[in-house]
């Protein structure tokens, strides 16, 4: 049987939805909606989720060449417990980096997959890490503090990133 | 950086995936809804065969223009857009059926399979073309393709001319710009058992888009309830068509009876909004040896594209603003708006603004730089002073003129009078392939409407038994945070910590239409109503509390979450305040609506108080261009706004962020092309927009001259932020290179330069 794991469960995909992508599965199936579809070209990033620990364009990705993966999505951020925050949500929000909040899951994606691999980078490698990602509203500023305030936070408190 | 801390109250539910936006909505036994397009620019005799599109299994109905109860075109000034076509497309853009199914898989393919037919017309697709006598003439009523004629009459600058020492005439163009908010339009509508269908959209503006509903389904306002829910970004971009977009989800709600989605792809969002209009402009302008701008004349010309839209409104700004922040004496200038087969053209942040200024101030430092004079003192000479006139005849003795404060902040923190004498002026110092420029601009920017139309705004507070509070606003969330201002700004006036109050989520049935969420005016207006609404709550709760307080009505005080007597003897929790009021059957309530300050306009002149405050604005950048390619580089940017008064310091940062990336967008990289008026530029591989390795590090300086025509002092920021740094860029352009660009996008090409 095939399966996924999305936010650490896993779900058996039966054979009629293999050609459909991971976002419409994870939109429509799951109702995993804080993924977004913003483009369905793999050019604004707005989908973005990590798949065995990268960040990929999930519109870009068939379910049949998702299976087997762990999935993360926004939503399996937060701890599932206490519904704390994850620091690099907590910085988004402290670092005033949200305003329409479109782009926001996939940009907090995309710095999660940017922390797994480089836990401590400078501002020009979060530039680079996330050009992928386009966002109208901010001018970028405030997400490249947001991601900097979260690689210390994450340092500093020791917390390992789940893959 | 100072790091300042950011209010937003749905921070919480963007960054964890939670907010819904209306495509994250779903209801039993929804409908999934698809548009179809011609493949015309312009055509008539419009057939379309839906036979074999509704024998795709899972298709329910295919709807067109014959199944609209109501009226099948609507707009805000002239009712001219069609909502769905009828006979003719007059825009590549238009959109002629709706596909409904019961998954939006079998709507695709159904659409693909609708047959439209007509017989071609020629599209005219160029303003000078439009304007020939003997051109056919595009909108349905009116003899002309001049849909606006503006004009400004103050003084003779002819006159002036003869007498001047410097005259620099010369032609500035503007490109089409796509708005480009992230989330493509949608909406969801669900026929509710009462007969009022709900509307879930992603729209900017709640009253226009139930106007839009109700005149499509022939029904009355009351029929219509549209919910404020997240949405992705509008800039402008998100009204007459994506009001359409909700009107034409309700059509399939109201006449299927069932839930109804329509949600956009990103080919059809840019194939089908409304852009920013590009611009011809021409002017001539007579300088003194000193430097001193004898007189303006100025002809200019907007491309409207097929429908009107808000085009005498963008166009009757850059007629208020067609001189930039400067005292001219003499102006006489005509702007028009021009109609061609485009997909039309409407608001985008700057409406008419940004055009404007990407003549005027390229044309300051074209004449310093003939003159020999510094731009600093070019502007410094003109700049418009306190107690000064506007070339609109307005005088301006009702707010601080700051002008000069905020270029002198700028030009101070970036250190521009040193980076200007080193700049490379065609030659780089050494072997280097970068030429380094610097350059600025200014401006002033009326706030709200101003003459543009009526305007007000309404709040309600609605205190709770237990102590919390309820608030609600006219103005539109899209994502600028204006609902977290109107919090900010309530817990001020009532001296109440934040977490006591909600804000309300909205609904067009329970507030008052307050206009639309544009001009920069969430902030002025929707501030001052909630000033004017708390005033009221607060005097009716002192009313029935002094007695508990021991003191009179007037003695009673709101500060640190209490309600205070006139010692500090005798006090109470808003939490037995507002039970003790309920006890007394007294409702705390209160509901306040703001009126603008008077304007006046008189059309045939061009003269009047165009607007009752300004932002006053300056912005830097630092460029390199490369000799090679002759791509330019955006390196800093130091911008610096008086808006009065700043609620809410890291979003405010973040609009001027905003806005200086997305202006950097224009300056640079944007541009929507067509071929034969069929947009090319679809997604983002063709539409490039700023990438987070494209955005320079960006200086925001927050002036406060508190603005007494503002109940709170604050003004507004969206707009400001982006009309100026295009004119900033191209003028350190030219400081680095030698040569000067008029034209938008910006390119240098690299055999041009030494």
């Amino acid at each position: 049987m095939n399966t996924i794991t999305v936010n650490e469960k896993e779900y058996s995909i039966p054979d009629n939805l293999l050609e459909i992508s991971l976002l419409t599965y994870l939109r429509e199936h799951l109702h995993l909606t804080g993924t977004k579809n913003g483009c369905e070209k793999g050019l604004c990033g707005s989908c973005t989720v990590i798949a065995d620990g990268s960040a990929v364009r999930s519109c870009k990705i068939p379910l049949n060449r998702a299976l087997g993966k762990r999935i993360i999505t926004i939503e399996g951020l937060q701890d599932p417990r206490t519904k704390t925050l994850h620091p690099i949500q907590q910085s988004f929000v402290d670092a005033g980096a949200i305003q329409c909040g479109f782009c926001t899951p996939g940009m907090v994606m995309s710095s999660y997959g940017l922390l797994l691999k480089n836990p401590e980078p400078s501002r020009e490698q979060i530039k680079k890490a996330l050009k992928g990602n386009l966002c109208r509203c901010t001018g970028y500023q405030q997400i490249f503090d947001a991601v900097e305030l979260a690689a210390s936070r994450i340092s500093d408190s020791g917390m390992i990133l789940k893959k | 950086m100072e790091r300042v801390k950011a209010f937003r109250n749905d921070a919480y539910a963007k960054v964890t995936g939670q907010a819904k936006y209306a495509d994250d909505f779903s209801f039993p036994g929804m409908l999934h809804m698809v548009p179809v397009y011609s493949d015309f620019t312009a055509a008539e005799q419009i057939t379309v065969d839906t036979e074999k599109a509704l024998k795709v299994p899972g298709c329910i109905r295919i709807f067109t223009a014959e199944d609209v109860p109501g009226s099948w075109k609507f707009g805000q000034i002239s009712q001219d857009y069609p909502i769905l076509i009828r006979d003719t497309v007059k825009s590549w853009g238009d959109a002629a059926a709706l596909v409904t199914a019961e998954s939006r898989e079998a709507a695709l393919k159904a659409a693909e399979l609708v047959e439209i037919k007509g017989k071609p017309v020629k599209p005219i697709l160029s303003i000078d073309e439009a304007v020939d006598p003997f051109s056919r003439i595009i909108p349905d009523e009116g003899d002309s393709n001049t849909v606006v004629h503006h004009r400004l009459r103050h003084g003779d600058p002819e006159q002036a001319f003869t007498e001047s020492e410097l005259i620099i005439e010369d032609d500035f163009e503007t490109q089409t710009i796509e708005q480009a908010y992230m989330e493509p339009e949608s909406a969801v509508c669900v026929p509710r058992h009462d007969g009022v269908i709900e509307i879930y959209g992603s729209m900017q503006h709640p009253f226009s888009t139930r106007r839009f509903t109700a005149a499509f389904l022939g029904e009355p306002l009351s029929n219509i309830e549209v919910y404020t829910i997240a949405v992705g970004g509008g800039f402008g971009g998100k009204d007459d068509n994506a009001a359409a977009v909700c009107a034409r989800a309700a059509l399939g709600a109201r006449l299927l009876n069932r839930p109804v989605k329509l949600t956009y792809k990103r080919e059809w969002s840019i194939r089908e909004s409304y852009k920013r209009h590009p611009y011809k402009l021409h002017y001539k302008v007579g300088f003194s040896s000193e430097g001193k701008i004898e007189g303006v004349k100025a002809s200019i010309y907007a491309d409207s594209g097929a429908y009107l839209s808000v085009t005498p409104w963008v166009t009757w700004r850059s007629t208020a603003q067609c001189c930039g922040a400067y005292a001219v004496e003499k102006a006489h200038a005509d702007i028009y708006g021009v109609a061609t087969n485009h997909v039309f053209n409407g608001a985008m942040r700057g409406f008419g603004s940004p055009q404007v200024n990407f003549a005027i101030e390229q044309i300051i430092d074209m004449a310093a730089y003939k003159l020999g004079i510094h731009p600093l003192g070019m502007r410094r000479m003109n700049l418009i002073k306190q107690n000064g006139e506007t070339v609109t005849g307005q005088v301006m003795d009702k707010h601080t003129v700051s002008i000069e404060e905020v270029m002198d902040k700028v030009v101070h923190e970036i250190g521009f009078r040193k980076k200007f004498e080193a700049c490379s002026r065609g030659k780089a110092a050494d072997d280097s392939d970068e030429l380094y420029g610097i350059g600025l601009a200014v401006s002033y920017r009326g706030s709200s409407l101003g003459a543009e139309g009526m305007d007000f705004c309404s709040a309600i507070i609605n205190g709770q038994y237990d102590g919390s509070l309820l608030l609600e606003t006219g103005i539109h969330e899209n994502g600028q945070g204006s609902e977290s201002v109107m919090m900010l700004v309530l817990a001020e006036e009532l001296g109440v910590k934040l977490e006591r109050i909600r804000y309300r989520r909205s609904s067009t049935s329970n507030i008052p239409d307050s206009g639309t969420t544009v001009a920069t005016r969430g902030t002025i207006m929707g501030g001052s109503s909630v000033v004017l609404a708390a005033e009221k709550f607060k005097a009716h709760l002192s009313k029935h509390l002094a007695d508990r307080l021991r003191c009179k009505p007037e003695e009673v005080n709101f500060h640190d979450d209490k309600i205070w007597g006139l010692t500090y003897d005798y006090s109470l929790t808003w939490e037995d305040a507002m039970k003790e009021l309920y006890l007394q059957r007294i409702t705390p309530y209160a509901f306040g609506t703001y009126q603008a300050p008077d304007v006046s306009w008189d059309d045939t002149t061009g003269q009047g108080d165009a607007y009752f405050t300004y932002v006053y604005s300056c912005q830097a950048a630092e460029v390199s261009v490369s000799r090679k390619t002759g791509k330019i580089r955006v390196l800093n940017v130091v911008a610096a706004h008086d808006i009065g008064k700043a609620i809410n310091k890291a979003m405010v940062l973040g609009q001027m962020y905003g806005g200086i990336t997305q202006g950097m967008g224009m300056a640079l990289m944007e541009e929507v092309t067509d071929d034969e008026g069929k947009i090319s530029s679809l997604n983002f591989d063709s539409y490039k927009i700023p990438r987070s390795t494209d955005a320079p590090e960006i200086t925001g300086i927050i002036v406060e001259n508190s603005d007494p025509q503002s109940l709170t002092g604050a003004k507004g920021i969206g707009e400001p932020s982006l009309e100026i740094i295009a004119p900033a860029i191209a003028n350190a352009v030219f400081n680095a290179t030698g040569i000067r660009c008029k034209k938008m996008p910006l390119r240098i090409n690299p055999k041009e330069l030494s």
